[in-house]
């Protein structure tokens, strides 16, 4: 019969992930000219900041930190984000699609691909290129979505931030071709390996302040296909009889408020909520409308430059 | 706490890590019930979110039998077989399960047909266990060894072998036993110790988590058993120090350390270190890890290295313990390389081979042979194309503390990438240095070349001869070495067949061996020379340029080339070794002045013609010596 079972520790996964993240940060940071790390002010982007302040402790955060603004992320979140920008001292750069704000943009008009493909993809692009970033960091994980599956670790992207499937580098052991060419550049994800629980787990472990919107609390909402989204300022236009109710909800993943689906939680502190979090098992994914379009639809919007 | 209780601790914990994530390479194909394998460990390990598990459940494709409403396994994994009908690229997919243990899992998935030995080469080149499928119907096929071979090439030690489908031969304990019996020999002579066959019904579930009622012969555990039970190597966490510098790290109060991740064993507050590159020593000062400062580190912990004094350590820099295992630099190496570029290996291009953080121009100088994945032997070749594994030598620009891969992945595997496209053309596992550059200071002894001519009362000289096979270079070798010894004159002689029966027996006949070949004993009748004697070479030694490259290590006038001219069909006449009979046959391509050229001397120092008489060649050939 097989031996007894060794019991392995929490703890010594989140060290092992942990090191993997903190080496890729350390590659990426000595390895390019000009990284950036991308902030989202999501959880897993207070991970990664955690992590890169591990990474060059005691020295501060070789890079500079950027968001890409759509102009409607919760209010939570931006004051989130300029709080800690100032504790950390984060050499903080956003970047927003003004002409496609001029031009009438929003969720509600074009439709949540063209939305997101101008206010999230291009503001991206032309937010890496008006500082002249060769590597950008963030916080993609390859449990996130089937087609992430196969992402690598350092992702190259062509001339115009195109990714290009046949030209993404084979990756062996820890060593990394960081190599660009006239014109390419890199994305890194330090958190490839970790999953949704993970990340959770990180959290508690570490202490690390998140948006309080992941907590449970009484919030106004509004119910739409059976999908609870916050009404968090006036620009949200109510349907016809529709009537904002306050209900205890946390939000699993954070974007723009009209695209983000609240869930009815009693998890209103990180212990509780991760309980919640073993029971269900439905894919992070499946609370962000933006990826609903088709099953190819992470992959098409990877071509266009988004992460 | 003790700081030695503290030590053990930091250590402890560090190993703890190294065990809590086990990665593991997937080999198989589709048909041999890879998907549902690995769809079935993780569903069964609650691994699968519920709305994927409802997808399996609910979608029917290309022939299944399975009702709906029952869970389709092979579908929880083929996102990429879908992308791969719509003419996506193919491509490793990474997978997390957790164990009942708590251990983490990530499975390296390497699909496809095509590109297959460069993605399983990706797979396993971080894998520590690989499970191997085997279709207990169809029995063991070349894709077995295939794996096999890769898997032993890339360092993977531990495999557990899933027999899969004994539904399909009614759970027979003599045919498992047979196709075990087959992998493990297999294993064996790759040099792998640890293989684990497991009779598994992927479909029905026997073996794969639990036990199995159908086959009470078999009582080994499941292969999620073998992955629980499964411990790290010793030699990750006791191997040789090795910090690679990823970069220095500056901050106030004049911190300066150097940041990397402990590719292999430990290290200690107050340890002896070198820089391997340059052999600069010092002390470690501290060790800070993410944690804060620690009395010691271990594999696998990103750490800052302070030392106790200022030395020049750059990124790329190699970091070891001052001991007898710390790596040395050198500039020529013997590797085996996985060729993934699209266009094949060229003779002579700069690359960049990436170890690490460190980056340097290398020219690959010979290919060696080309590995036939599924047999194991060794081809002759000349490049090496895409999915192509073989053996070459690489020239460095600069020394390189290059370990032998089978010491540290790490630190002995490495990248060549193409300088203009930036691709990456080749995965690289160094098998030797062959020549140190570093540690290795000439030595002046206080007796020389010029003590030893005055002892023996003559000049040293090499006398290299070359000419086609059966042109009779042996023959009047032996007669001049006869004339000289009986005139006191201290000789050797070095003749090919000779020499490759022991130093050059590694050596064939390709363009590249023959420089290699030409190389050596050039080197070795330098030794000799430089000893006093008078060398005499019989060597076809075919290439000017080889010629050439072998003249040039000698002093001017210790040199000699000479040329015994015999036209071929003379030769071909001779033939006393039976080789021009055995070319006509076809049995021998790299024949020279058959499948090979000759190419004769421009200016021989000294011109013999083949026909003549071997007295007179002979006599010939010693005066040129004396007079000299």
């Amino acid at each position: 019969m097989a031996e007894p079972q060794l019991s392995v520790r929490e703890d010594s996964v989140l060290d092992a992930l942990e090191a993997e993240a903190i080496h890729i940060f350390r590659e990426t940071a000595a390895a390019f000219q000009n990284p950036v790390l991308l902030y989202s002010i999501g959880k897993d982007s207070s991970v990664l900041l955690q992590l890169a302040v591990k990474a060059f402790a005691p020295a501060p955060i070789p890079m500079p930190v950027m968001h890409i603004d759509t102009t409607w992320k919760f209010k939570e979140m931006i004051e989130f984000r300029d709080r800690r920008a100032k504790e950390l001292g984060l050499d903080l750069r956003i970047a927003t699609n003004h002409d496609a704000i001029a031009d009438g943009v929003t969720p509600f008009t074009h439709g949540t691909h063209e939305y997101t493909r101008l206010m999230k993809t291009v503001a991206l692009r032309e937010g890496l290129d008006k500082y002249g970033f060769d590597a950008a960091i963030g916080g993609a994980r390859r449990d996130e979505e089937r087609s992430r599956a196969k992402e690598r670790i350092f992702s190259l992207r062509e001339p115009g931030h195109r990714w290009d499937a046949r030209k993404q580098r084979p990756e062996f052991w820890r060593t990394a071709n960081t190599r660009l060419s006239e014109g390419q550049t890199m994305r890194a994800f330090p958190i490839s390996n970790w999953t949704e629980m993970d990340v959770w787990n990180y959290i508690r472990r570490e202490n690390i302040d998140i948006v309080d919107l992941y907590y449970s609390r009484p919030r106004p909402v509004v119910n739409r296909d059976g999908v609870w989204i916050m009404v968090d300022d006036d620009r949200l236009p109510l349907q016809e009889g529709e009537e904002p109710q306050m209900r205890s909800v946390r939000f699993r993943t954070l974007g723009c408020y009209p695209l983000s689906g609240a869930v009815e939680s009693e998890a209103a502190d990180i212990d509780t909520l991760i309980t919640e979090m073993g029971q269900s098992k439905i894919s992070e994914r499946a609370g962000r409308l933006i990826d609903g379009e088709g099953g190819s639809s992470m992959e098409s919007k990877k071509a266009e430059g988004y992460f | 706490m003790t700081a030695v209780a503290e030590e053990l601790q930091v250590l402890e914990r560090a190993s703890d890590a190294r065990a809590a994530v086990l990665r593991m390479v997937a080999c198989g194909s589709v048909d041999d019930g890879k998907s549902t394998l690995i769809g079935r460990m993780l569903a069964e390990t609650d691994s699968v979110p519920i709305d994927q598990l409802e997808y399996a459940r609910q979608t029917r494709r290309g022939g299944s039998t399975i009702p709906v409403g029952e869970v389709d396994y092979s579908l929880l994994t083929d996102g990429l077989e879908a992308e791969r009908e719509q003419g996506i690229t193919i491509d490793v997919a990474y997978r997390h399960m957790d164990l009942p243990s708590g251990r983490r899992v990530i499975i390296a998935d390497a699909p496809g047909h095509e590109q297959y030995t460069r993605n399983m080469a990706v797979a396993a080149s971080t894998a520590d266990v690989a499970v191997l499928l085997v279709d207990a119907h169809r029995g063991l096929r070349p894709q077995t060894y295939r794996h096999l071979t890769v898997c032993a090439l890339m360092g993977v030690t531990s495999i557990v072998v899933a027999v899969n489908k004994m539904d399909l031969i009614g759970y027979e304990q003599a045919t498992f036993e047979e196709l075990a019996g087959g992998v493990r020999a297999a294993a064996a002579r790759l040099g792998i110790e640890e293989v684990q066959a497991i009779p598994v019904s992927a479909m029905s579930g026997a073996n794969v988590i639990g036990g199995s009622e159908v086959m009470p012969w078999y009582d080994g555990g499941s292969v999620l058993d073998a992955l629980v039970n499964w411990q790290p190597t010793e030699a990750t966490g006791d191997g040789p120090f090795r910090l690679p510098v990823q970069m220095i790290s500056r901050s106030s109060g004049n911190f300066r350390g150097y940041s990397g991740t402990v590719v292999s064993g430990s290290v200690r507050v107050g340890d002896p270190v070198v820089v391997a590159d340059s052999g600069v020593k010092a002390k470690v000062d501290r060790i800070v890890t993410p944690d804060g400062d620690r009395p010691a580190a271990t594999s696998g912990q990103a750490i800052t290295l302070l030392l106790d004094r200022e030395v020049d350590v750059t990124r790329g820099d190699l970091l070891c313990l001052d001991d007898s295992d710390q790596a040395q630099p050198a500039d020529r190496f013997s590797a085996d390389l996985v060729w993934i570029g699209e266009e094949p290996l060229a003779h002579g291009r700069s690359y960049l081979l990436y170890v690490g953080p460190r980056v340097v121009p290398a020219t690959i100088t010979a290919v060696r042979h080309r590995l036939d994945v599924v047999s194991g032997r060794h081809d002759a070749a000349r490049v090496l194309e895409m999915n192509d594994i073989g053996r070459v030598e690489l020239a460095t620009d600069s020394p390189i503390p290059l370990d032998e891969y089978e010491v540290c992945r790490d630190t002995g595997g490495f990248l060549l990438v193409d300088r203009v496209t930036s691709d990456t053309v080749a995965a690289g596992l160094s098998q030797h240095a062959m020549r140190r550059a570093f540690n290795v200071t000439p030595h002046d002894y206080a007796v020389d070349r010029d003590s030893r001519i005055r002892l023996k009362g003559h000049r040293p000289k090499v006398v290299w001869l070359t000419g086609l096979s059966g042109a009779g270079k042996s023959t009047v070798a032996d007669a001049t070495v006869a004339m000289l010894h009986s005139q006191g004159v201290h000789t050797y002689v070095l003749d090919g067949d000779n020499v490759r029966t022991g130093l050059n027996r590694d050596l064939g006949f390709t363009p590249e061996d023959r420089a290699e070949n030409v190389r050596r004993v050039a080197e070795v009748a330098k030794l000799m020379a430089d000893a006093g004697l008078v060398v005499i070479v019989a060597l076809v030694s075919p290439y000017r340029s080889d010629r050439r490259a072998a003249r040039s290590i000698f002093e001017e006038g210790e040199f000699m080339e000479v040329f015994v001219d015999t036209p071929l069909a003379v030769a071909q006449e001779r033939d006393p070794k039976g080789l021009y009979k055995k070319a006509a046959a076809g049995n021998l391509p790299n024949m020279t002045g058959v499948g090979q050229d000759y190419e004769p001397p421009e200016r021989a120092d000294v011109y013999l013609d083949g026909t003549a008489e071997v007295a007179e060649s002979a006599g010939k050939l010693s005066q040129a010596v004396i007079e000299e």
